[in-house]
């Protein structure tokens, strides 16, 4: 300071005092933005930091569509076939949202993560067993498989047993028509499915939140069901990882969690087969699962529903509007108890 | 030009503490509005608004109610002075949680709304953390410690581990089948209890009632 040229007026020097002060307050405002942004940043951190449309490296990049059939994404490997009679009035929920909104533990227990870890999925080569009461025990390579079938679209409403429901235009053939082909014996009663078990591929398995693998199960009859689908896209492109690539199962009437994904094995059976989340938690989910407003979930109500995209929620319907075709399949059942 | 004070730090140790817990508690209700606004929550924003919110209610009663074991643990009275503030924003949380709930959720539906309170355990603890909530916010003031003594005031306060218990069971009941966030809160409300507890029984032993 006394190299100084020339010292400032004496007028010009700032008292001590208030000197000290600023530093105080420099110090402080330099302490408070610090704390700030700290706690700040430390509660958006148990968030989980921002989400929506920020698709991971390596993941599935995610696009809007503007509508059913126009699938001319590179990825398209399936041509929709001619018009089906499974169509709805009701408008589709966007691509964006049906591919990054979804329930798959084995990629993560958020809606947003299976979007972002879907990038380890391998969908080829993918091959199938298929085992227990049928003619021939046999694994199936997926393509071999897939070119058995013409893919047809079909517009379902999905109903997730957490009272959000969507409209999907899936790609795919009826499981039917792949199990008239295998050809059951007369002992098989039911048909079993698996999901893939590699934790490489889906990290989730890591933890033991569910018995890995994924199993699930229905009826013979219900999966005769015209209905019942094996889908293996939607939008008319291929399906993507966190929707259960290669193939997954489509039951519309009845809850989401149905819904096996990434199958590798088909097993017919004579016994129920066990299912993940029924014996994961049988007082709240049932062997069947089929939608039911009038029969609620034991923590919460199943009349109404939130259709993503919607802000007022609407009321369920029996077998989520599909009684006309399935309700038959269950006459003389007391759906209260069968749930 | 001398008399200039300073305007945002009141006097005292660490007067950055109180305005940045202030500041930094409002940053998650900022960021989920935005989001609601934006439209980046995802694909269903009410629904992750919703639980959002009630996360950031939990984290902030479970901060406020580890500020008095702090002293105990670690000999550290800083965390005393932001206590009432932790406290507050755990109920501006709890505020939103439930408006969010009633409105944006139910569409102010009275009849569904008390239907679903009545009905469902789930809806009923966590609304019942919420209503305990509401008298200690009201009875946060240095006014109100007066009024009520601070022994009654003090006794009354506890309700804030009733509320946070409550909030743990109302999180559980939520998930579908992971309980591991719900039981890592849990498990640090119950740490919490027992250092409490413990300092408790060890002021108690040395010095037995005169009378």
């Amino acid at each position: 300071m006394s190299r100084l040229p020339r010292e400032p007026p004496a007028t010009e020097v700032t008292p001590e005092a208030l000197y000290l002060r600023r530093r105080d307050f420099l110090t402080n405002s330099a302490l408070f933005a610090g704390t700030t942004a700290a706690l700040g940043g430390g509660l958006l951190r148990l968030l989980g930091g921002p989400r929506g449309g920020k698709p991971a490296p390596g993941a599935t990049k995610v696009s809007l569509e503007p509508g059913p059939g126009t699938g001319t994404g590179p990825a398209q490997s399936a041509s929709p076939g001619p018009p089906s009679r499974y169509t709805l009035d009701e408008p589709s929920t966007p691509y964006e949202a049906i591919t990054t909104y979804n329930n798959y533990y084995e990629l993560g227990l958020q809606k947003s993560d299976p979007s972002e870890n879907a990038g380890a999925i391998r969908p080829r080569p993918w091959t199938i067993a298929v085992e227990g009461e049928v003619k021939k025990e046999q694994r199936l390579d997926l393509d071999t498989l897939l070119g058995w079938f013409k893919p047809e679209e079909r517009v379902y409403r999905m109903r997730c047993v957490e009272t959000w429901s969507m409209v999907i235009p899936w790609l795919g053939f009826p499981l039917g028509e792949l199990l008239r082909r295998l050809e059951p014996t007369s002992r098989a009663k039911y048909v079993a499915f698996h999901t893939l078990l590699d934790p490489e591929q889906l990290p989730g398995q890591k933890a033991a939140v569910l018995p890995w693998p994924y199993t699930e199960g229905l009826r013979l009859d219900e999966a005769m069901s015209p209905l019942t689908l094996l889908a293996t896209g939607l939008y008319g492109k291929d399906l993507p990882g966190q929707n259960g690539a290669p193939l997954r199962l489509v039951v519309p009437w009845k809850y989401g969690f149905k819904g096996i994904k990434a199958i590798v094995k088909i097993r017919l059976t004579e016994e129920r087969p066990p299912c993940t989340w029924n014996r994961a938690a049988p007082a709240e989910y049932g062997f069947y699962a089929n939608v039911n407003p009038r029969v609620d979930h034991p923590r919460w109500s199943q009349a109404m529903e939130r259709r993503i995209g919607d802000l007022k929620r609407r009321p369920t319907l029996p077998f989520n509007g599909y009684a006309e075709q399935v309700a038959g399949l269950y006459a003389g059942m007391d759906l209260k108890e069968h749930f | 030009m001398a008399a200039v004070r300073p305007i945002l730090f009141p006097p005292g140790p660490l007067p950055w503490l109180q305005p940045a817990v202030l500041a930094g508690g409002a940053v998650p209700a900022l960021a989920i509005g935005l989001g609601l606004l934006r439209g980046t929550l995802g694909a269903n924003p009410i629904a992750e608004a919703l639980n959002e919110l009630g996360l950031m209610a939990l984290v902030f009663l479970i901060a406020s109610l580890a500020c008095t074991p702090a002293k105990a643990l670690f000999g550290v009275t800083w965390p005393i002075r932001i206590r009432k503030t932790l406290g507050l924003w755990a109920f501006f949380y709890a505020v939103l949680h439930f408006l969010t709930y009633a409105v944006l959720d139910q569409l102010v539906d009275l009849k569904a709304i008390v239907a679903d309170i009545t009905a469902r355990p789930f809806i009923l603890v966590g609304f019942s953390a919420f209503l305990l909530l509401v008298p200690l916010a009201i009875t946060s003031t240095s006014g109100m410690l007066k009024r009520l003594g601070a022994k009654r005031w003090k006794l009354l306060h506890r309700l804030a581990y009733v509320a946070a218990v409550l909030g743990i069971v109302h999180f559980v009941l939520r998930v579908k089948k992971d309980v591991r966030e719900p039981a890592l809160y849990g498990a640090l409300l119950g740490a919490l209890l027992l250092v409490r507890l413990g300092a408790y029984v060890r002021g108690r032993r040395p010095a037995p009632s005169p009378r």
